[in-house]
């Protein structure tokens, strides 16, 4: 009865199953970010919500429309924006290629053994995936505490004298975020490198080429869109980084995610806080969809868990 | 055989495995420490937890958490696999790449934003229409849906996309209404990526801190918000306790996840066995006409 009535004005089923998860998206995802983008415009003020609004009608004929570009004009005056915004590509740049350098050749080592052990490799890979992630890097602070695991182990085995301060450093920053990422490093390296016809690597030595020449003109350039795939994975969350900095990093470490999250709940200066937000989506806007296009290609494949 | 670069391999293999192991490790193993210093070992010691079992504020934010999960969880399938099958079943309409961005993008957006720009919905959307009435657990499962959905998409549409689809047109040749199709055919053969989906979806909602902190409001703090206010101010052992409690429960899960699935995977196997014996028959009585 419904189906005839629906059907008769134009709606299929076909319709209304693509149209929930499509209305869903828009309201709760992209519509959100007109709504920063609205904010961002605005001046904060002392209320509930603490901006004033944009829009307002005058004599209710007029439509009043203020925009105010004085927080874009403070993130560009401000040295300390800019400062965080480049802190943060560089920090999340070099975390991609740490990385890279140890999640290649453990997707490599694991994509060569044999198919038995392989599914129980890539199960370990996965594993702390499901484990929490905020309880991981805590773990760290154990570890590199002055009085932590791995100061306590250096000192037993006489490498150093006393402790080195690692906790509140940059240093102790990549090492959580490699953790924290190295599993979707290694998952999109090792589907690509699965896939790698072990035939061309024959080809290549029978034509006389050491194994190392053949990695480097067969292997490598054949894994390039697993690069892409893992570096993308890496880089873009990390470079709005918020938990690792705050738990790891020096109070003064300046990442664009931590300015974020201080300007909204120290200062509640909302207005700035999306400000924020819009400078570094924009920022991120052409790797996302470059991320997007990439996965369009391989049609839903690569981040298989 | 073990050559040189066999070797390589191994050598690569512990040493990763160490660095993703060790950290978890050394929390299990530090959580059953007498000492409150959390390095220093003071005897075997169960009391972090017998403290852990006392903490009211853990265990009505665990609560909440737990809730807040499951539910988040289960709308999250329920969308992510109309999602999924539109992208995987529909070909191509208009509008399908906005979708299929929509769906991707939040897989690898910071966290920062999306908990500010969905914060700034919800206050909209209680200026204009009075609903949702201040923040709180509704806030935080819209939330924890709309980010966990995308994971779910991909898991089933992955899925879809590896199963033939011959299946579901013969049902349909029979006669089959798409929505039959669906709830009889489809449904029980991507019920396996239904099921990790809604794991993932579970525990990645457990586990957010960054976007709960934005849309949750006061009285509905959830074990993650806990636990990073506990964990700023340094170490504590009891938190050791709790994830040693969560990484055991986390075990056990894989352990009968990976039985059930290679009983499925023998199963398979068996079945394709007698398939090709089945084609072998089949092919010698036709050579015998």
């Amino acid at each position: 009865m419904i189906a005839r009535a629906l059907k008769r004005v134009g709606i299929t089923g076909r319709t209304l199953v693509t149209a929930v998860p499509y209305f869903w998206l828009l309201l709760f995802f992209l519509i959100p970010f007109v709504i920063v983008l609205k904010i961002s415009f605005s001046d904060a003020q002392i209320s509930m919500p603490p901006y004033q609004p944009l829009f307002a009608w005058i004599d209710e004929k007029v439509l009043q429309v203020q925009l105010n570009f004085a927080n874009y004009a403070f993130l560009v005056e401000d040295n300390l924006y800019w400062k965080a915004y480049l802190n943060s590509i560089f920090v999340a740049g070099v975390s991609t290629l740490i990385c890279l350098l140890i999640g290649y050749p453990m997707a490599y080592a694991i994509a060569r053994t044999r198919p038995s052990t392989r599914n129980v490799l890539l199960l370990l890979v996965v594993l702390p995936f499901w484990t929490s992630f905020l309880l991981r890097v805590y773990a760290w602070i154990g570890i590199l505490k002055n009085n932590g695991l791995l100061n306590n182990a250096l000192m037993s085995l006489g490498i150093i004298d006393e402790p080195i301060r690692m906790l509140q450093t940059d240093f102790a920053v990549y090492v959580g975020i490699v953790y924290s990422y190295l599993p979707f490093m290694i998952l999109p390296l090792y589907a690509n490198l699965e896939k790698l016809d072990l035939t061309l690597l024959e080809a290549a030595a029978d034509l006389g080429s050491r194994p190392w020449e053949s990695f480097l003109k067969v292997t490598l350039p054949l894994s390039v869109p697993g690069i892409i795939a893992g570096c993308l994975l890496v880089f873009i969350p990390a470079v709005g980084e918020f938990v690792i900095p705050t738990l790891l990093g020096d109070p003064g470490m300046l990442m664009i995610g931590k300015v974020l999250w201080t300007e909204f709940f120290n200062n509640r200066d909302w207005p700035v806080a999306s400000a924020v937000a819009i400078a570094l989506l924009l920022f991120l806007v052409i790797p996302i969809m470059y991320y997007q296009r990439a996965q369009d290609a391989e049609s839903g494949g690569g981040l298989h868990r | 055989m073990m050559n040189e670069r066999s070797w390589f391999r191994i050598g690569v293999l512990v040493l990763g495995f160490l660095f993703l192991y060790v950290p978890i490790v050394s929390l299990v193993v530090y959580s059953f420490n007498e000492s409150r210093l959390v390095t220093v070992w003071g005897g075997f010691s169960t009391k972090w937890y017998a403290a852990l079992m006392q903490n009211e504020q853990i265990l009505g934010a665990a609560w909440l958490s737990l809730k807040v999960a499951a539910l988040s969880a289960t709308i999250a399938v329920a969308l992510g696999t109309l999602a999924g099958m539109v992208l995987a079943r529909f070909g191509p309409f208009r509008g399908r790449t906005l979708l299929s961005g929509l769906t991707t993008a939040p897989l690898v957006m910071p966290e920062v934003i999306t908990g500010l720009s969905l914060l700034l919905l919800f206050v909209t959307m209680e200026q204009l229409i009075g609903w949702p009435a201040g923040r709180g657990m509704t806030t935080i499962v819209l939330a924890h849906i709309t980010f966990t959905m995308a994971f779910v998409t991909v898991v089933v549409q992955s899925r879809l996309a590896q199963i033939d689809e011959s299946l579901e047109e013969a049902a349909q040749d029979l006669g089959a209404r798409p929505a039959k199709v669906f709830f009889l055919v489809t449904l029980p053969i991507i019920a396996p990526a239904l099921l990790s989906g809604w794991l993932l979806a579970f525990t990645l909602s457990l586990d957010d801190l960054v976007i709960s902190s934005f849309v949750a409001g006061p009285g509905s703090t959830t074990l993650p918000m806990v636990v990073f206010s506990k964990v700023r101010l340094g170490v504590s052992p009891d938190i050791n306790a709790l994830a040693t409690i969560l990484i055991a429960i986390v075990a056990v899960g894989v352990v009968i996840a990976g039985v059930a699935m290679s009983r499925q995977q023998k199963a398979r196997d068996r079945d394709a066995q007698m398939a090709l014996a089945a084609n072998q028959q089949m092919i010698e009585s036709m050579k015998r006409t």
